[in-house]
């Protein structure tokens, strides 16, 4: 059942479950982040190179909060949980697979569209590794967050948008960790933010199945 | 339909419920006991508790006080169907059918049996109450659980599919199943037992 549970998911991440668009959306959003900084900050080369890899972060940040909404509110209003746990699933496993649905349906995207964006912001090939390798690392703890985040706020009326505002500040350590690891030797960063991601997927199951459950009474 | 797999005896039993929704004590001392073919209809006004007896006799609410053991799996019919309104019926199902491993044969006749086998294409959300709540049945009996708990089930439906659910619990129950219904609206149980919330209320 778990897998079926997980293949759902996927599909409704990737399809936008019948609403707004899928996981393309936050890739095309990511990317017009990109094409918009050098219009910004105009075309002083060394200065995009010095910002590029922090705003590919921010960028990141901000995608993956776009299928918030997606994540907990709508299976709970239509009694998917429910029937999980009538069926004996536990919710902690529902999450895990929430989890590992939300990260591939938005990390990898977003890692091949880092290159664009590396190009636009004419960075090293050296940077651009820096920056993929910080988004593997970083990326996971941000699907974490989200589907924490996202089940906690479930049950409440316009839990969505509270659930954006409250992953921002959240998503900080893995932010400074994930940015951090750009600069030259960061590799501490890079290493500290796939620490705090580790912690983030191992705790959040368990915080995103008690908030279900919460939800539920 | 097939005769349904061999059960163990199913029962459930609830010891002494009491239930408290916001600050308001909707029942108290409520006990019932049901064993493999028999059936109870629960009964009461709006907002006495129904739903919330069924949602604490399926596990998802805690009671305030009382006990719950059940033998057999439960199957929960409620006002949340549980089927993904952008999918065509067939695939919602599909999905309900791949948790339970539900063969797709059996599928099909639960479908023809609840009315919805011409409406497998059509995406739930076009889907009218009554056909809603059909497909939502054939969710709920689809996996072969002993025991159905049916929340109104009879919202929405016209004469036929009313006489429809009464044949399909009738025949639950003769196979050795228990059904609890709640429903304001008269529904022919096997047995005709009957449960007044009222007579609990706090």
């Amino acid at each position: 059942m778990w897998l079926a549970i997980l293949r759902r998911d996927l599909a409704m991440l990737l399809t936008g479950g019948g609403r707004r668009g899928g996981a393309l959306l936050p890739v095309l959003f990511f990317l017009s982040v990109a094409i918009l900084l050098p219009f910004a900050i105009g075309p002083d080369a060394s200065m995009l190179a010095r910002t590029g890899g922090g705003i590919v972060w921010v960028a990141a940040l901000l995608a993956s909060i776009l299928p918030l909404d997606r994540l907990g509110e709508p299976d709970l209003e239509q009694g998917f949980f429910d029937q999980w746990a009538l069926r004996g699933m536990a919710e902690e496993w529902i999450m895990a697979a929430r989890i590992a649905a939300h990260w591939l349906t938005f990390a990898p995207l977003l890692m091949l569209a880092a290159l664009p964006a590396a190009a636009l912001f004419d960075l090293s090939a050296d940077q651009l590794w820096r920056i993929e390798l910080g988004l593997l690392a970083g990326t996971p703890g941000l699907a974490a967050l989200g589907v924490m985040i996202a089940a906690l706020t479930a049950g409440l009326r316009g839990g969505a948008a509270l659930a954006g505002l409250l992953l921002l500040p959240m998503a900080v350590p893995i932010l400074i960790f994930g940015a951090g690891g750009l600069q030259q030797n960061g590799e501490g960063g890079t290493a500290l933010a796939g620490a705090v991601s580790l912690l983030l997927v191992a705790v959040a199951p368990f915080a995103a199945g008690a908030a279900i459950r919460a939800a539920r009474e | 339909m097939e005769p349904a797999a061999p059960m163990t005896q199913p029962s459930i039993i609830a010891e002494r419920l009491s239930c408290v929704r916001g600050d308001r004590m909707l029942f108290a001392g409520l006990s019932l006991r049901l064993s493999g073919g028999e059936a109870l209809q629960l009964t009461g006004p709006n907002g006495v508790g129904k739903s919330s007896l069924m949602r604490i006799l399926a596990g998802l609410l805690r009671p305030l006080s009382g006990d719950i053991r059940r033998e057999g799996q439960t199957a929960l019919l409620d006002e949340r169907h549980a089927l993904e309104a952008h999918l065509p019926l067939g695939r919602a199902l599909d999905f309900w059918a791949r948790c339970d491993r539900v063969p797709a044969d059996r599928m099909a006749e639960v479908a023809r049996a609840t009315g919805v086998a011409d409406l497998l294409d059509v995406p739930v959300r076009y889907l009218s109450t009554g056909q809603r709540k059909r497909a939502a049945l054939a969710r709920t009996i689809a996996g072969h659980a002993p025991i159905w708990l049916l929340d109104e089930p009879l919202n929405g439906l016209d004469s036929a599919s009313v006489a429809m659910v009464e044949r399909l619990a009738a025949r639950h129950c003769k196979q050795g199943g228990i059904c609890i219904a709640a429903s304001h609206q008269p529904i022919a149980l096997p047995g005709g037992h009957r449960l007044d919330i009222t007579d609990f209320a706090a």
